[in-house]
């Protein structure tokens, strides 16, 4: 499963979520999506801590994060 | 605990979707325009304190006049500037329900400041939450009463002049001085750090109607892109550097006070 999971054709390419990832690993890409924009995709997974803070920018909701959950074991 | 105890399981939890009391519906709104953060933020909350089934939102005329398909919780359309009055009258009737307006500044400011004014005055048990985006976005960006001086819009063509139009109205300095406001705040939208404020803000502001204290707003300094004619981001450093100024973020009323922990 993605760490950043953009749902594409909400997105309206804005870039809001590309300049406040303090990672850099989102960027706005060359294709078009179904509603005309360039959609935000996450181009370098390893250097995502799945933050959130891309998200949290996000005005059309279009972004779900999961992370690696830590769970202890004997 | 040692560090060999704990193994990384390759399981992955979710951390962050869209929040339950918000439709699937895609928001009509301009790319970066602000109104998408701030419908999510009060969403976020809806859910937070479990008010779903309770609330009553109350929309505005402007942009977000469609916002009630946004929304899963009931919602009403006011007439231009009546959220207030509406949501009294809601609030009066059924003071179990939790009844909140969203309104932008022409709205707010503008044609309806008698009712803003009138409300925050008697402090009825509503939450206001004001997008304050110094413009007139949806009737094609003419000047509103915070356009800043000097700032462009279609009815100020070569920018306000305060001699003709007179200075922009902080609506959190004009309803500090009344005594029915239980919670004031004014936050902009320009960073993760910003919105964890404005979260903090909206609590105490939905605190301020649930512990029956009084009226509670909220003022989210927002972009305008299109209106501003400025790139989603260029619009949240203009806010930064320059409306900031004019509208200082901080808290002006808080009768609601801290929880205990
Ligand atoms: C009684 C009445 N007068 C005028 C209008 C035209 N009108 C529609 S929206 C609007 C201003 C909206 O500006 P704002 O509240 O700042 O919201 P925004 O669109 O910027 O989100 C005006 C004047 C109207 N719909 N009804
Ligand atoms: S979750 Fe954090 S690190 Fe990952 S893309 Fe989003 S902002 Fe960047
Ligand atoms: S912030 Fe949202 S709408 Fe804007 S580019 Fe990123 S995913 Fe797309
Ligand atoms: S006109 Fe302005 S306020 Fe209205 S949706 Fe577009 S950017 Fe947002």
């Amino acid at each position: 499963m993605e760490k950043v999971h953009v749902e594409v054709n909400r997105c309206k390419g804005c870039g809001l979520c590309v300049e406040f990832c303090p990672r850099h690993c989102l960027e706005l890409a060359a294709e078009l999506n179904a509603i005309g924009y360039h959609p935000a995709r996450n181009h370098d997974a390893e250097k995502c801590t799945s933050c959130a803070l891309c998200a949290d920018m996000c005005p059309e909701g279009a972004i779900t994060i999961h992370r690696k959950k830590r769970s202890k074991s004997a | 605990m040692r560090d060999e105890d704990i193994a990384v399981v390759e399981e992955m939890e979710c951390v962050f979707s869209r929040p339950e009391a918000l439709t699937d519906k895609a928001f009509h709104y301009c790319p970066g325009c602000t109104h998408g953060i701030v419908h999510r933020l009060v969403a976020e909350m809806i859910d937070e304190f479990k008010l779903m089934d309770r609330t009553v939102g109350v929309c505005p005329v402007g942009c977000s006049v469609l916002m009630y398909d946004y929304f899963e919780c009931d919602m009403i359309e006011a007439s231009h500037g009546r959220a207030p009055a509406v949501a009294t009258a809601v609030k009066r009737t059924d003071p179990n329900r939790f009844v909140f307006t969203y309104q932008g500044d022409g709205d707010l400011a503008s044609i309806g400041m008698a009712e803003t004014v009138h409300a925050a005055a008697r402090g009825d048990r509503i939450t206001i939450f004001f997008i304050n985006n110094g413009i007139y976005g949806m009737t094609g960006g003419q000047m509103a009463p915070t356009t800043l001086i000097g700032q462009r819009a279609t009815t100020s063509p070569s920018g306000r002049d305060e001699r003709l139009t007179g200075a922009p109205i902080g609506i959190c300095e004009l309803l500090s001085s009344l005594k029915g406001v239980a919670y004031l705040a004014r936050v902009p939208l320009t960073s993760p750090k910003n919105l964890k404020d404005a979260r903090k803000h909206m609590r105490k502001a939905i605190r301020a109607q649930l512990e029956d204290k009084g009226l509670g707003l909220v003022e989210f300094l927002s972009t305008c892109p299109v209106q501003w004619k400025m790139e989603p981001i260029a619009a949240m450093k203009h806010i930064d550097e320059n409306v900031v100024k004019v509208f200082p973020p901080g808290v002006f009323v808080d009768c609601v006070g801290d929880l205990q922990k």
